[in-house]
């Protein structure tokens, strides 16, 4: 036993050793690496709000390997976003969305169980206690920081030893250990002399830290540092077991020696080096392929010997479970790395003889000879999987058929598990043994239950997924939680997680969690480990899930507990785990109030020990800030003042997140509690004038937030004491400095009290003369800011002084710039209106705005064209002298070549219609019309749909007698349009159609409009809801136009198709028709067509009755007696829709005449409907509740009582309960009225129920 | 309440019936509804001033005397609960 550990031990030594030598070169620059914020994202938000100036998050390192090409990692997410506009998305992998930063999730540990302090009991010797927790995270900050200490030292040994070479002495006798070298201060020195014999030991390793041995470090989880992901591999049911993590290789030559993996440098090289135990599968040979595989060391896959299979590297791509189960489970990773390997092979594979005559011209070529020398290489892979063992040639021996195999199909699993993905056989790999059960000791039983129950919920159907849900947490105490948890956690940490199985079984977690309440104490952390991480996913929902769970979690443990669980990652020298873990404590916080972790903070932010625990500290602080928003308020003060003194921290980035985190108290607070920053002004405004740099622009940060809570005297002195600085930072040229500034400003001029005199003079001049220039347009962030602060400064100081300054701007070569100015113009001047702008200006505007809007090239998000309309239209009349030379443009521009600019001058006739018309210009507009009209010819769609809404917008403003070309010109011509598919065209064109419809239908012949009313009921089928609205309401006015009847046969024959939608919204057509034409008009029509002996033509009618009486409300009471028999007929019908849409019907109808003296029709109808109250179908039920609570408000609630009271106490409890429902509704609804009708109770011997004061009269 | 009301408009109905105090269900007694009856019916009177006002006259007492005897009747409107006979 004892060998074994020390075996294992050394291999790891070793591992580590070459690992170190990998890492540590680059350790220490990215720490110190000055461009490291470069295509990261820097901190996550928490909420949507934006705290992206997180700048104490360091940047995540890259992974140490890849287990594929690159390219498939960038390709990964891409296929996902082309999935989504068909509105399914692909279930997606967590891993290929996540950055390298969210993927260092994948680096923790799950940590063994800790001991419950609140059970009565000492620990034992073998469980973890808080305080062996806090020294292995004091061992492992030590060992981090003389990790750099050593790296910092061989840096300097090499510069020396490079000067030095020649005077290079005698290598040192005594192998020194690097305790040693790195303690005492000579050592460099001597160190250096022996450097080039040292080399290769004197790297700064690890394993030379391990080979001294610590005490508290025996039983330790986390065998490395730099721990790389395959440590975290979980093994299920070996999660802390050190030797099931080994450190593997992150790269081929740091696997230790195994024959078998030099062997294979492909899959080596690329995939994960699996973890020694499987290693010493792979070395024996399994049984059935015994004879076919003579050198065990050599040949890997002892499955694939190249005569088994002759596509070797292909076959091995398709690994069946039969074969996965030959080679014992398989990493996900190898499995990933296998589907890519078959993709890429089967694209490079070599062209064929034929498919290369397919490619050439027969003529021309000549089929060359290759070269007596050439041997092919097929895939070089297989070729190096092929070869020769190393100790001779074997004999080649015949192949055993192996009758188990199975080719491809997924093994049928026993006793209906569900399917299991080749990624779960590492975890549910031993649910396939088909053992005995009872043979097993009742743990073991205990845990294949669970993991049953896993995979159901993980990958089962619905029902099966909830009936194992509602297992798991019924019998979770029975269970136990350390057996649920050792099962779940691994399969959350599981690289290949998809979404939705990361969504169920954070389910699972929080179901069990409620059920286990105080047990789930020792596993806190655990769970903590694997529910972090989402608090920072890119996905709302999982974050709202992850902060659910940490919640209930921290209700569950108790807040004592949830500090001991999370104080050792306070200090954690990873930063992804102190961010999580702020994170975390900000959820722990707002569950179990701010007042109780006070304390807890307060110490944390004053640690002496570590400057991350102060930083994570009063990083809590700010989180907690972000997420509960303005319920910070009645603990604002303390808030403040435990993090003020990291304002004077020695640290700079303590200063940094103290001051980001007053910004978000502040954000949170606002427009309250500025007495509660009182302490901080001083520190703060004192800090801007000695800080530089990242530091400085958090402390602007935070003043940009703490000004807007000031009195307006305050804010105005305070503004400009901190305006010098902004306008001194104005030329900063780092990139996030701007945007702060830019922030600040905005902010700043925002509030009351600062006075619009002072901005012109003081702040304007150097505030265009540094932001407003071509550079800022280029960045998206910049551009926004700069545009928003622009316009509250305009807002303070009037549009003429902003407008005029930027102006001239609009004609600047760079269009990126141009766009920003228009953008910029348009806000301003859509705010504050062109009230100020000058007859000088005005010129200048437009000349502008025309000269932009001509010499765009690209413009997608319509800048230009919102600009151009949001100017035209604010000006309104000083226009008119511009309009015929825009006309002239728009023309022009109607013109292009290129659809885009068609469609904006289309689009830009259509903003500016209503202007025209104040000017005066019908001529104009008449003749635009005709331009217009002639181009309806378009092909593209887009532009097509512009300009029939432009037509449209002249049709509007000019009214149909005036307009050219004449309407019967026109809507012929709108004719075949409405057969168009295209969205736009459809929506633009119906509007049209309906607009002509409404105002000027007389001018068209009545055939037209029938040949249009056929037209229609195809865009009934739109998917889009404003069109299909669109049409019906269109129906209504052609009915109006030419009447009825025609329309009405149209409708009605459409009764008769056979799809769903189009039947709805034929039945809304005929409702709107007879709104329309009033309803005498087309009952009789509809009540007859409901003879016709079809289910869907019945219920079209019903249907039409009940919009009907819906829309016609109070009109309904002259119709009421002559659709009653057809309702009776309809709620004794036996088909349940029939019911259900007549119960409906009868409750419009019945709201409609309320109070109207119909009561008699009603009650009848109401005999009709109360027997339906037994239908259990949850629509039907609803329509006859509907109906009768309607029938309440018509006849009054006294009516409704009386035929309640006899089923209240009826012997049968099903139809006590149905009538217990009817009563409550009604009890609510109109429980006043009904005491007056209450009835009579007889009083008995003990109790008085009689109501005397009713009978009481004068 | 079936599975079918589970997910339905119902759900939410029975949650709001469940707030009424005076709603009932299929289990309840004659003297439950009674005693809900008559609370709804003093609590009615004393809700309608005019209701109130008649009453004053007919009785010959002060409106605020009605209001306090009404009140004070709502607290065991039917005398004392009678013995259950099960559990």
């Amino acid at each position: 036993m004892d060998d074994e550990i020390q075996k294992t031990q050394e291999e790891r030594k070793k591992m580590e050793e070459q690992l170190a030598s990998m890492n540590s070169v680059t350790f220490d620059t990215d720490l110190y690496n000055t461009n490291r914020f470069e295509g990261y994202e820097k901190s996550i938000p928490v909420n949507d709000d934006d705290d992206t100036f997180d700048t104490e998050n360091e940047v995540a390192r890259k992974m140490a390997s890849f287990t594929a090409p690159k390219q498939f990692f960038k390709e990964a997410p891409r296929a996902g976003e082309e999935d989504e506009p068909t509105g399914f998305n692909k279930p997606s992998k967590i891993i290929d969305r996540e950055d390298d930063y969210r993927r260092r999730r994948l680096n923790r540990v799950i940590s063994p169980e800790r001991n419950d302090p609140f059970l009565d009991k000492t620990p034992g010797p073998e469980v973890r206690t808080y305080a062996d927790v806090m020294r292995e995270e004091a061992l492992k900050r030590q060992k981090e920081e003389l990790m750099k200490e050593i790296a910092k030292k061989k840096k300097e040994e090499q510069e020396k030893a490079a000067d030095k070479k020649e005077e290079v002495e005698k290598p040192a006798q005594k192998r020194r250990n690097r305790w040693d070298q790195s303690q005492d201060d000579g050592g460099a020195k001597k160190a250096k002399a022996g450097s080039d014999w040292d080399l290769p030991d004197s790297t700064p390793g690890i394993g030379r830290w391990d080979a001294t041995p610590t005490p508290g470090r025996v039983g330790d989880a986390t065998p490395s540092v730099k721990k790389n992901r395959w440590d975290e591999t979980p093994t299920p049911g070996r999660v802390a077991d050190s030797d099931a993590t080994p450190a593997g290789g992150a790269t081929p030559g740091a696997t230790p020696a195994g024959m078998s993996w030099d062997a294979t440098p492909k899959l080596a090289g690329l995939a994960t080096p699996t973890p020694k135990r499987q290693r010493s599968r792979w070395d024996e040979t399994p049984a059935t392929m015994g004879s076919a595989t003579p050198m065990a060391g050599a040949t890997p896959a002892a499955a694939y010997t190249p005569g088994v299979t002759p596509v070797g590297g292909v076959e091995l791509a398709t690994p069946t479970p039969g074969a996965i189960n030959l080679r014992g489970p398989m990493t996900p990773e190898q499995y990933n790395l296998m589907r890519w390997e078959k993709d890429i092979e089967e694209r490079n594979r070599p062209l064929t003889d034929e498919e290369l005559d397919a490619m050439f011209p027969q003529e021309g070529y000549k089929i060359l000879e290759p070269p007596p020398s050439y041997v092919p290489i097929r895939t070089p892979a297989r070729k190096l999987l092929a070869t020769p063992t190393p100790i001779g040639t074997p004999l080649y021996s015949i192949p055993e058929e192996n009758r188990g195999q199975q080719f491809d199909v997924p093994k049928e699993m026993p006793g209906g598990l569900p399917f299991m993905k080749p990624e779960d056989y590492q975890y549910f790999g031993s649910l396939l043994n088909e053992e005995d059960e009872e043979e097993l000791s009742p743990d073991e039983q205990k845990e294949r239950k669970i993991m049953k129950l896993l995979l159901k919920v993980k990958n089962g159907t619905p029902p099966q997924r909830k009936t194992a849900l509602r297992q798991l947490t019924d019998k979770a105490r029975e269970f136990g939680a350390g057996p649920l948890f050792n099962r779940i956690l691994p399969l959350l940490m599981q690289p290949t997680l998809e979404d939705q199985e990361r969504h169920l079984l954070v389910k699972v977690i929080d179901r069990v969690l409620y059920k286990l309440d105080e047990l789930v104490r020792p596993y806190v952390h655990k769970i903590l480990v694997v529910i972090e991480p989402l608090l920072i996913d890119e996905d709302y929902y999982a974050r709202v899930e992850g902060r659910e769970i940490i919640s209930n979690l921290s209700k569950a443990a108790g807040l004592a507990t949830m500090i001991a669980a999370m104080r050792p990652d306070i200090d954690n020298i990873d930063e992804y785990v102190r961010n999580t873990t702020a994170r975390a404590f900000s959820v722990v916080a707002s569950a179990l109030g701010i007042p109780a972790l006070l304390p807890f903070l307060k110490a944390v932010c004053q640690s002496k020990k570590s400057w991350q625990a102060r930083h994570t500290g009063i990083k809590i602080v700010q989180q907690i800030a972000i997420l509960i928003g303005c319920a910070v308020l009645p603990h604002l003060r303390s808030l403040v003042e435990i993090i003020e003194h990291g304002l004077n921290d020695e640290n700079q980035k303590v200063r940094t997140i103290t001051a980001l985190s007053l910004a978000a108290l502040a954000e949170a607070a606002a427009p309250y509690g500025i007495e509660s920053f009182d302490s901080v002004l001083k520190p703060l405004w004192k800090g801007i004038r000695s800080h530089r740099g990242k530091v400085l622009a958090a402390f602007l940060k935070a003043i940009g937030f703490i000004i807007p809570l000031m009195d307006a005297v305050y804010a105005s002195y305070y503004t400009k004491e901190v305006m010098v600085i902004l306008i001194r930072e104005f030329q900063s040229p780092d990139e996030e400095m701007k945007k702060i500034v830019l922030k600040v400003v905005k902010q700043c001029v925002s509030t009351e009290g600062v006075e619009p005199d002072y901005i012109r003079q003081d702040i304007l001049p150097e505030f265009f003369r540094n932001f407003w220039v071509r550079r800022m347009a280029l960045d998206r962030r910049n551009y926004k800011q700069l545009v928003e602060t622009t316009v509250e400064i305009a807002n303070k100081v009037g549009v003429a002084d902003i407008v005029g300054r930027i102006v001239e701007d609009l004609k600047d070569e760079s269009e990126p710039y141009r766009r920003m100015v228009m953008e910029t113009i348009e806000k301003v001047v859509a705010n504050l209106g062109a009230s100020d702008i000058d007859a000088r200006l005005e010129e200048l505007l437009i000349d502008g705005i025309l000269y932009a809007f001509q010499e765009q090239t690209s413009d997608d998000a319509n800048v230009m064209l919102n600009g151009f309309g949001a100017v035209v239209n604010a000006l309104g009349q000083r226009v008119k002298p511009y309009l015929p030379q825009i006309c002239g443009t728009i023309k022009w521009r109607l013109n292009n070549k290129s659809a885009k600019v068609r469609q904006q001058a289309a689009d830009l006739i259509s903003r500016i219609a209503v202007v025209m018309k104040q000017c005066g210009e019908e001529q104009l507009m008449g003749h635009l019309g005709v331009v217009l009209y002639e181009y309806l010819g378009e092909e593209y769609p887009e532009v097509l749909g512009s300009i029939l809404g432009a037509l449209k917008a002249i049709v509007n403003v000019i009214g149909m007698t005036k307009m050219t070309p004449p309407i019967k010109d026109l809507l012929p011509r709108l004719t075949p349009i409405l057969k168009n598919r295209h969205e736009k065209v459809q929506e633009n064109c119906i509007d049209l159609v309906g607009r002509i419809a409404d105002r000027g239908a007389e001018f068209v012949p009545a055939r037209e409009w029938m040949r249009i009313c056929f037209e229609l009921l195809e865009m009934l089928k739109a998917h889009k809801k404003g069109i299909r609205r669109a049409t019906v309401n269109t129906f209504g006015y052609i009915a109006k136009a030419i009447g009825p009847q025609d329309v009405l046969a149209t409708l009605l024959n459409n009764l008769k198709v056979q799809e769903r939608q189009n039947r709805v919204c034929t039945t809304v057509a005929i409702a709107i028709v007879a709104e329309t034409c009033s309803p005498f008009t087309v009952l009789p029509a509809l009540m007859n067509e409901y003879r016709v002996p079809e289910l869907n033509v019945q219920n079209g009618v019903l249907k039409s009755l009940s919009f009907l009486f819906e829309y016609i409300g109070e009109m309904g009471k002259d119709y009421i007696y002559a659709v009653t028999p057809l309702l009776e007929d309809a709620l004794m019908d036996r088909d349940l829709v029939h019911r259900q849409t007549a119960a409906s019907a009868v409750k419009h109808m019945a709201l409609g005449v309320a109070g109207l003296g119909c009561e008699d029709a009603l009650v009848h109808l109401l005999n009709y409907v109360w027997p339906n109250i037994f239908e259990t179908s949850p629509h039907v039920i609803n329509a006859v509740m509907e109906a009768i609570e309607g029938m309440r408000v018509a006849l009054g609630a006294a009516v409704i009582l009386n035929y309640c009271l006899q089923g209240l106490f009826h012997p049968a409890r099903k139809v006590r309960e149905v009538y217990w429902k009817i009563y409550n509704s009604l009890y609510i609804g109109a429980q006043d009225a009904l005491v007056a009708a209450y009835p009579i109770l007889e009083d008995d011997e003990t109790n008085v129920f009689s109501r005397p004061e009713l009978n009481m009269f004068i | 309440m079936q599975a079918s009301d589970r997910f339905n408009i119902n759900s939410q109905l029975e949650h709001l019936q469940a707030k009424y105090v005076g709603t009932g269900h299929a289990d309840l007694t004659r003297f439950e509804w009674a005693v809900n009856i008559q609370r709804d019916s003093y609590a009615s009177y004393v809700g309608h001033y005019p209701m109130l006002a008649y009453f004053a006259i007919a009785e010959n007492e002060s409106i605020g005397r009605e209001r306090y005897n009404f009140m004070q009747k709502m607290l065991l409107p039917c005398g004392l609960p009678p013995e259950r006979e099960d559990d």
